[in-house]
């Protein structure tokens, strides 16, 4: 992890980004259950799409697509690799 | 005849119930778990003589018991204590499969992993090598397509052999920091004093530093009914010092 680069949430990342997860900023059941679904440290997350109202965004995480809330991706912090 | 218990777990969508379905055939019996509202299929095999009966549990990403679905699936392979668990898992995303296969495997020692789906993970151009993963998670590993029918018969014969006690296995259990390890080893001698040696203590010492009440509560449940002479204040004082 290159410590000069400043961590982003999931949630600001654009749709076609490639995201590396770093960090989840969640505890209890909520980070377990993200777990569960792939969203680890070191998992590449694209961005899909965006729902017509902005909230929820679809994700692709370990050859599964995934719909996180706002409240959610926003404490997924990691690094954004590439894509557009 | 003495009939086997098989219970099927799984990961949604990796074809467990295709499974369930080429074994049993039409012989299935469908309801709700006791009290819930999840859906419960149980059918029989016949092979080489022995009959098993087959339990379809809800396919679940994990068995920490977010869900009903997850704690009757967790229920069954812990409380139940089936003959054999197969671990359904999806041979095009095995990454995210294998995350529930070593949760069944810190559960229980009688575990088979099915790789499902492999005709579509060979044409995706996925190898798995089944014989370096049964080494590294030391229980049998067997590839299958419930869809073709195909691997059926190697499987059955796995689960004949491993019940028979031909296949010996030695699952892998995840070492976890220093720190965690000496509080397992802590409960889990004390655990094994009240729950014997019937039901996986160190998995129990997991899940009660994880905090689990609500298995906590079942646990001793459990053990009343079972008649064990472990009184509840005594069951109480031991988990709370």
């Amino acid at each position: 992890m290159h410590l000069s680069k400043v961590l982003k949430p999931l949630s600001d990342c654009s749709t076609g980004e490639l995201f590396v997860i770093q960090e989840l900023k969640l505890e209890g059941v909520m980070r377990r259950r993200l777990l569960d679904l792939g969203f680890v440290k070191g998992a590449e997350v694209s961005v899909l799409q965006r729902s017509p109202l902005g909230d929820p965004t679809a994700f692709r995480v370990s050859d599964t697509t995934v719909a996180l809330r706002h409240e959610e991706s926003s404490k997924i912090l990691g690094e954004v690799l590439g894509g557009a | 005849m003495n009939v086997k218990k098989i219970a099927l777990a799984g990961n949604p969508n990796t074809g467990k119930s295709t499974l369930f379905n080429t074994l049993t055939g039409l012989k299935q019996h469908t309801g709700n778990w006791p009290g819930k509202t999840v859906v419960h299929a149980e059918g029989n095999v016949q092979y080489q003589g022995q009959e098993y009966l087959l339990i379809d549990l809800p396919g679940t990403y994990s068995l920490f018991s977010n869900s009903t679905d997850e704690e009757v699936a967790r229920d069954y392979i812990v409380f139940e204590q089936p003959d054999a668990t197969l671990v359904v898992v999806d041979g095009t995303s095995m990454e995210r499969n294998l995350n529930l296969a070593l949760q069944v495997l810190e559960m229980t020692d009688k575990v088979i992993i099915c790789i499902n789906l492999i005709d579509e993970a060979e044409k995706k151009g996925i190898v798995i090598d089944e014989g370096k993963l049964s080494s590294k998670l030391g229980v049998p590993v067997v590839k299958i397509s419930a869809r073709n029918k195909q691997g059926i018969d190697t499987l059955l014969d796995t689960i004949a052999r491993l019940l028979r006690g031909d296949i010996q296995t030695k699952p892998y259990r995840m070492t976890y920091q220093p720190e965690i390890e000496e509080q397992i080893k802590k409960l889990e001698s004390r655990v094994r004093e009240l729950i014997g040696h019937d039901y996986p203590s160190r998995w129990m010492a997991l899940r009660l530093l994880d905090g689990d009440d609500a298995l906590l509560k079942k646990l001793h449940e459990q053990i009343q009914m079972k008649g064990r002479e472990v009184k509840s204040y005594e069951f109480g004082n031991a988990i709370n010092s």
